[in-house]
């Protein structure tokens, strides 16, 4: 077929030829093209400079400090927050809490909102109707939910109690037992994130070319193995995005176990601190009772490290996972 | 489509007033900082009940140019210090009066460059309208500065259920309660004869609430301070009425009479409305939490009797104005009238703080007031008794960590987590810790 380039060559036609050298552009727009694109991005930048990066650094200088909320004058004192902290129990046992929701919480969520994806993956009826239905947990507000579930979970007057009753088992007092309130607090952060980690699953199984499934159906691989061997390798990216998502919220558990302990000093996550999150004794200490800005601040960065930590080494292990399924 | 435009508006309003607040958050009172003849606002920031409105209404009606809202009604006092202490560290967004709480006072007080010094502003003629100590406990340790002006005392009472006194065989007539009580053994001991007739109901709710009710009595008839001494150091350990305060404590959970609810707990409240336990230790702005827990369903079924061992002071508030406020000249007169002594008595009548002032307490209307809801019980009478004779308990810089540790210690022990010989070793090492911070 003749291109209208090769029309235009025939001989005998009077081929018009520009001039040699790169086009002329005007020098205003040779300063568009390269700069224009840093300034498309910069509001983010700008906000974060503002809302992330300046806080981040002015947290960083209260925590050198002995920074008494209320007082005129705040001391330097160099890293001795941080040296208190390193052999604060109650610090270590928040973190201890932390991980433990994070774990306890997170693995169940993930698979979950993975099989659930891949349900709604599926030719059903009303399709619509379920894939927007799992996201309705995520647009409650935490408050609420952590108060039905607190409910749910109370000693006394608690469905949860009162359903193990009918089959012979003692009340148990969920604030006061560490498994306990971890579990009672993984159900609410569960309930409100597996729909919301389903949905984006979901979308990046859509993504997966049908006709792999088509072939490993001919080849005569079953649903499950083509789920394990197809569907999860493909969504490797996706997965360590969710994971991300998850430990950043995760690490920052606040609201589910502040109002889980209902109370004079639900701060402190039950009567042993069973509950507690790093950043609930951040708060503690930064604001009521103790008023300690300083000390507050450490845990604060402290946070910050482990949540940079951990993010890594769930990306080195997904990694690793996945390559070798 | 119909709905979808109404939907719209409704939206469109919404967003209208969302910005409008913000912008009204944004801007603080700047629109009406301008003294002149335009009405300005005051902002009254409290926690628990007050009593204030029909106050706020009668000085409206006598200052035209001055409107008065009120924030944090009903809050408790966990969620509102924290946000005073912000709102004073970032030098905005305090109310032109704040109310600060007897056992935070001494934290607010170690920085009185927070607030007007109310001395400057004419209060010390006022003095003679406070009870001595109440007085004292709102000047500065040097005596120069007024950082708050005296509300409510927690003068003591026992509140209990009839209803569940008469099931359990136990006199219901409060001169007869209060006469088997007169020290904490022998409530201990009607407590056992109360358990053993199995209400279903427990004796009392919490056991620190009573620990809290001992040790203020304690320190009260003792030295005059319990965990920390008048100079400021922290005694926990070493004075008497603090031990004899767990001791006893420990006595009464040992006898299985608590039933073991977090004071202040979503569970606390639900077992006021279920009737989960008869009795409570009870200060007199307590009357007024046991009303809206229990709820009007409960109406007569309550009454007051007398609290074992000796009188004492549980809580009550100061009014104070911080420097940051706009309008000092016009928020110091407010916190005068509201502290007067009509002050004092309307905010009783209103919900049951007792009068920190002496001609508030000698005033009829105290004196003679009884509350319906406590199947008419003198309320006047039975808090107003001890309360001019009171010793109050002197409160340290860290007043509120340390009371937190020892407390949870207690609680520790009442859910079985703890033996009490750990459970001291913890509130010694925990108050100690505290103290540090």
């Amino acid at each position: 077929m003749a291109t209208s380039l090769e029309l235009r060559t025939q001989p005998g036609t009077p081929v018009k030829h520009r001039r040699p050298g790169p086009p002329r552009r005007p020098r205003l727009s040779h300063v568009d093209v390269k700069y224009s694109p840093y300034l498309y991005i910069a509001p983010f930048f700008v906000l974060f400079a503002v809302f992330g990066a300046y806080p981040l650094v002015y947290t960083f200088w209260v925590s050198l400090h002995e920074w008494d909320l209320l007082a005129q004058e705040h001391p330097f004192v160099g890293l001795a927050n941080y040296s208190a902290l390193m052999s604060d129990s109650d610090f270590w046992n928040s973190v201890y809490n932390t991980l433990g929701i994070f774990v306890i919480s997170t693995v169940p969520q993930l698979l979950l909102a993975l099989w659930l994806a891949n349900l709604l993956n599926r030719q059903l009826r009303a399709r619509t109707f379920f894939r927007m239905g799992v996201l309705i947990p995520n647009i409650t507000s935490t408050a609420a939910v952590a108060i039905v579930f607190g409910q749910l979970f109370s000693r006394d007057f608690g469905l949860i109690n009162w359903a193990l009753g009918l089959v012979g088992v003692g009340p148990i007092d969920w604030n006061a037992s560490k498994l306990g309130s971890w579990i009672a607090i993984s159900t609410m952060v569960d309930w409100r994130w597996t729909g919301y980690n389903a949905l984006i699953f979901l979308a990046a199984m859509q993504a997966i070319p049908r006709d792999l499934y088509e072939s490993a159906s001919i080849d005569g691989a079953r649903p499950a193995r083509q789920f394990w061997s197809i569907t999860v390798p493909m969504l490797r990216p996706t997965i360590i995005f969710c994971v991300i998502i998850s430990t950043i919220g995760g690490l920052q558990l606040f609201t589910e176990p502040l109002l889980f302990n209902s109370g004079t000093n639900s701060i402190r996550g039950g009567p042993l601190r069973e509950s507690q999150t790093m950043t609930m004794y951040m708060f503690e200490n930064a604001f009521a009772p103790n008023y300690n800005f300083g000390y507050g601040a450490a845990v604060a960065w402290m946070l910050f490290a482990l949540i940079v930590v951990v993010a890594i080494v769930n990306v080195l292990i997904i990694r690793r996972a996945a390559r070798s399924s | 489509m119909h709905v979808n435009s109404r939907g719209r508006r409704i939206a469109a309003v919404a967003v209208a007033v969302t910005t409008a607040t913000l912008l009204a958050a944004c801007g603080g009172d700047d629109g009406d900082s301008g003294s002149g003849d335009g009405p300005i606002t005051l902002t009254v920031d409290v926690f628990g009940q007050f009593g204030y409105d029909d106050l706020y209404k009668q000085y409206e009606a006598s200052h035209p140019n001055v409107k008065i809202v009120e924030r944090g009604t009903g809050s408790n006092l966990d969620e509102y210090s924290p946000k005073l202490t912000q709102w004073l560290a970032a030098g905005k967004g305090a109310g032109d009066i704040v109310a600060i709480e007897e056992g935070l006072l001494v934290e607010y007080k170690a920085n009185p460059g927070n607030f007007v010094n109310l001395l400057d502003h004419g209060a010390g003629e006022l003095k003679s309208n406070f009870m001595e100590w109440k007085w004292s406990q709102g000047l500065t340790p040097d005596g120069k500065q007024l950082v708050g002006l005296g509300t409510d005392v927690g003068g003591m009472a026992m509140c209990y259920r009839k209803d569940l006194f008469e099931k359990a065989g136990l006199p219901t007539d409060r001169e007869e309660v209060s006469k088997l009580w007169p020290t904490w053994q022998d409530y201990i001991k009607v407590g056992e004869q109360f358990k053993a007739k199995n209400t279903g109901a427990a004796f009392l709710d919490a056991a620190t609430n009573t620990f809290n009710t001992i040790v203020l009595q304690e320190g009260g008839a003792t030295g005059g301070y319990h965990y920390y001494d008048t100079s400021n150091n922290l005694v926990v350990d070493s004075n008497p009425a603090v031990k004899k305060a767990w001791d006893t404590t420990m006595d009464i959970i040992d006898s299985g009479l608590s039933g073991k609810y977090q004071a202040w707990s979503d569970d606390w409240v639900a077992a006021f409305k279920q009737a989960k336990f008869a009795t409570i230790a009870c200060p007199a702005w307590m009357t007024g939490v046991i009303e809206g827990n229990a709820g009007a369903g409960a109406s007569g079924k309550w009454d007051i009797a007398t609290v074992p061992g000796n009188g004492g002071n549980w809580g009550g508030s100061f009014l104070a104005v911080p420097k940051q406020s706009k309008h000092q000249a016009e928020a110091i007169e407010l916190a005068k009238f509201l502290t007067s002594v009509q002050g004092q008595i309307g905010a009783f009548k209103a919900k049951g703080p007792l009068p920190s002032s002496p001609q508030a307490l000698d005033d009829p209307a105290i004196t003679g007031a009884t509350s319906a809801y406590f199947s008419g019980a003198p309320t006047g009478k039975i808090f107003g008794a001890g309360a001019k004779s009171l010793k109050p308990v002197y409160m340290g810089p860290k007043n509120q960590a340390v009371r937190t540790e020892v407390e949870n210690a207690v609680r520790t022990v009442e859910l079985g987590q703890r033996s009490p010989t750990d459970g001291w070793t913890d509130a010694v090492n925990n108050a100690k810790k505290a103290a540090d911070k």
